[in-house]
């Protein structure tokens, strides 16, 4: 056999592997263990969009620096556009615009934003008087009467803003306030009029838009709240939890009723927003480091990549993690799943139902899918049909399971969504196959094996340092891939063989 | 643990990595895989090669074949049906006579024309078949069991598996079926295996899920001692399947017919390990033995001469 070829083909590999990683250690000085001291952010705005041969123009609202977060860098990504900045009413806005653009258009803009205050920050307030609100008729009584009712309930600004907010918050009790949100009192209502009640009263106040810094999410939705002009400076409001002050992730972005990303001349704007923790304070004086040193080395690294993309990576690389705990499980070890790499796809739904409530779930949704399976069996469909049903059985129970947990409060019965219904289906498919072959032993023990192999593929996966070392250093997955490509020639005993043969080993 | 695996290794023991690893990945190659997963094509082949096999009555392959069943069926007394890709015995309808216009089942019930042309048609859309893909009916001679293992089995098809590495049978057991595997003679739904002397065609103790027994579990009578007719022939069959099939390592399913002698009923390509267990050693001395001395063995006759004489069984 080709031995020596695999042996010689391991050896490099690690070789290789291991020569990088030493760079990446002992010169440019990247970190091995993860660091979360650093209060820094990396932001992201990607603005997509179609355009059709015409002129384009893009305006987006970008945060400034205040005395509790400040921006420390900010890049602009827009190839033939030409943009510019400028401040409008105090907030930063840029522009972007071209002549003629056509296709998919995307846009980026990133800026790395430092917490340097804990407070929420100073910001001096012209003294001014309310633009009026306009009220007529029924409307005009009911703010008044309101406004009277909550001065005779408060004795300054602030205790009136929160008196009105917890009256906006709960319109059932005061009719005053239900006629003034009228039919669909949402957030974004309940600001408007919160802005308009105060200006009646001769309170100057104005939405806020901005984002809660967290450790690392996509997808990301501006959240809002009020400011309202108190003794000379903008003090904040929460009126989604209907408190003063708001807590200190909360980074200020714009204010306005303008959305952040304004579009002319083109189609299908999709914006989204994206933050991560800069965690590797260690990690970007390295980057910085390597950059000087060796270019290409950080350029072709996936710390080059947006931040929504090196999301995605910090989880894809741990599969192979996963799959390599499966090789050891099922070929060393001898532990029977179903399907090769379910265990590892069930793995990656764990993650967001947590282990207990995953293998609950799991538990839950094969087993009725089982049920129903045995009864399709009377049936005798033919292989495809078959599946389909099973498939749409599957995600009628899935939903089920959602409305059922979410009607009981159980929220974290929402998170069955997130399995792989695919992989559901065949896991269900394979069970009554060798149930049927088998028996129900032989198929319960391959059905728990897979959890286990999962709950283990799981457990190892949520390793903060090998999560660190698998996206800081991706060359060690070559060693990984050496390794299994070793296994992939074990042809020693698996454990439970030990077992299955010990009728032989007696004397 | 570490005595465990110094022990099966002293014997010789085969796990499944060694089996993938060493022998049906390296001389089993896949292209060759469809030439025994169908029973028809193994059976063509066989008949090709002038090997002793139940006899072939006819094939439906298609929907509109399966009116004229009747017509096929009209010159045979008693006969087989089953599906040509089928699993574990699966699908598998024996007729043992005929009363009236009704056929009478192996267990003594009665079916009609027509719900046999249910069975067979279930047979092509795939019921049966290995994955459910559409599949082809075979019907074929029911064969006569030789009353050697009717002390030691519970109904149904008493089968020899032997071991055929490049030509050389190395292990062989005889599969009995019990009450538990209803009359499948599948180890894994309960049958049980007794180890064969390769030298003398004697049984020797048998193997039920992974222990060893002496005696059957149903009957009672001891499994040792009975000696398989026509050894010398089932060895020289066996054998032959190499050149038959082209695989290095596959199990050939033999069975005895009372007035035909052995015949082949099917070949696997990935035969399980259990036979190790029935024959109280592992496979992996003789497969080296024979890895070693192959290439003197020029003909059948001097590949079983060196089973006979390596492979005895030694007490």
């Amino acid at each position: 056999m080709n031995r020596h070829h695999l042996y010689l083909l391991s050896g490099a590999l690690t070789a290789i592997a291991l020569l990088v990683f030493a760079y990446k250690v002992f010169v440019l000085h990247f970190p091995l263990a993860p660091d979360t001291t650093s209060d820094s952010w990396e932001l992201e705005v990607r603005a997509a969009f179609r355009a059709y041969s015409r002129p384009v123009k893009l305006s987006m609202y970008i945060p400034r620096s205040n005395t509790q977060y400040a921006l420390i860098d900010e890049n602009f990504i827009s190839r033939g556009y030409g943009f510019s900045a400028k401040n409008v009413d105090g907030n930063r806005r840029v522009t972007w615009s071209t002549r003629k653009a056509g296709g998919e258009q995307v846009l980026y803009y990133r800026a790395v934003v430092r917490r340097i205050g804990s407070s929420y920050p100073v910001l001096p307030a012209k003294s001014e008087r309310p633009k009026p609100a306009g009220y007529e008729g029924a409307h005009r009584a009911a703010a008044d009467t309101l406004i009277a009712d909550i001065r005779a309930h408060s004795a300054d600004v602030d205790s009136f803003v929160t008196e009105l907010i917890k009256r906006l918050d709960n319109p059932g009790k005061d009719e005053n306030a239900s006629l003034l949100l009228g039919r669909n009192p949402d957030m974004e209502r309940r600001m408007d009029v919160a802005v308009d009640v105060l200006a009646e009263a001769g309170i100057v106040a104005r939405v806020v838009h901005g984002l809660r810094l967290q450790e690392l999410q996509r997808d990301l939705h501006p959240v809002a709240w009020l400011e309202v002009v108190d003794k000379g400076v903008w003090r904040p409001y929460n009126v989604a939890s209907a408190t003063a002050g708001l807590p200190d992730d909360y980074m200020r972005w714009w204010h306005g009723d303008v959305p952040l990303v304004e579009l002319k001349g083109a189609r299908q704007l999709k914006t989204r927003l994206a933050v991560r923790l800069i965690k590797e304070s260690g990690l970007s004086s390295a980057a910085m480091r390597g950059k000087l040193v060796t270019p290409g080395l950080v350029d072709f690294s996936l710390l080059s990549l947006p931040i929504e993309t090196q999301a995605v990576y910090q989880v894809l690389l741990l599969v192979p993690l996963g799959a390599f705990l499966l090789v050891v499980l099922r070929n060393v070890v001898g532990v029977k799943t179903f399907g090769t790499f379910m265990p590892v796809l069930i793995a990656l739904a764990f993650r967001e139902t947590q282990l207990l409530w995953g293998i609950l779930l799991f538990a839950l949704v094969v087993g009725l899918g089982l049920a129903v399976r045995f009864y399709l069996d009377q049936l005798k469909l033919l292989l495809v049909p078959r599946l389909a049903s099973v498939l749409t059985v599957v995600v009628l129970l899935m939903a089920l399971i959602s409305v059922v947990s979410f009607k009981l409060g159980i929220e974290r019965g929402l998170s069955v969504a997130l399995f792989p219904m695919i992989i559901m289906t065949m896991t269900i498919e394979r069970m009554s196959i060798v149930w049927e072959e088998r028996g129900a032993g032989e198929a319960i023990e391959q059905g728990v094996g897979s959890l286990a192999v999962a709950a283990a593929a799981y457990l190892v996966m949520s390793v903060e340092e090998l999560r660190h070392l698998a996206f800081v250093f991706p060359e060690l997955l070559l060693i990984l891939l050496s390794a299994t490509l070793l296994l992939g020639r074990y042809s020693g005993y698996r454990l439970t063989e030990l077992v299955r043969f010990r009728a032989l080993t007696r004397d | 643990m570490l005595q465990r695996i110094r022990k099966l290794r002293e014997a010789g023991v085969m796990g499944i990595n060694r089996r993938n690893a060493d022998y049906t990945l390296p001389y089993n190659p896949r292209r060759l895989y469809p030439l025994v997963d169908d029973k028809l094509q193994t059976k063509r082949l066989a008949l090709q090669a002038g090997m002793a096999v139940p006899e072939l009555y006819g094939v439906i392959a298609h929907e509109y074949e399966v009116k004229r069943l009747g017509e096929t069926l009209q010159p045979h007394h008693s006969f087989v049906i089953k599906p040509a890709h089928g699993s574990g015995g699966n699908g598998i309808v024996v007729v043992t006579g005929r009363m009236r216009q009704m056929y009478r089942k192996a267990g003594g019930t009665l079916i009609d024309a027509e719900e046999l042309a249910y069975h067979v048609s279930n047979t092509l859309s795939g019921l049966y078949s290995l994955g459910g893909y559409p599949d082809q009916a075979i019907v074929e001679y029911r064969v006569q069991f030789d009353p050697v293992f009717e002390a030691i089995s519970y109904q149904g098809v008493p089968d020899i598996r032997i071991i055929v590495f490049l030509g050389v049978p190395v292990m062989a057991m005889v599969r009995l079926p019990t009450r538990a595997s209803e009359g499948k003679a599948n180890l894994h739904q309960g049958a049980i295996g007794v180890g064969v002397d390769i030298a003398t065609g004697r049984t020797l103790g048998a193997v039920w899920g992974n222990e060893t027994v002496d005696e059957h579990p149903d009957t009672g009578n001891p499994v040792n001692e009975v000696e398989v007719p026509g050894w010398g022939e089932l060895l020289h069959l066996a054998a032959r399947c190499c050149e038959l099939t082209g695989l290095g390592y596959q199990g050939v399913d033999i069975v005895l017919d009372r007035e035909l002698g052995p015949l082949i009923l099917e070949i696997n390509a990935r035969p399980g390990l259990n036979i190790q267990i029935a024959n109280r050693t592992g496979l992996l001395h003789r497969l080296r033995a024979v890895e070693r001395h192959h290439r003197e063995l020029d003909s059948v006759a001097a590949r079983i001469a060196f089973a006979r004489a390596r492979f005895a069984y030694a007490p």
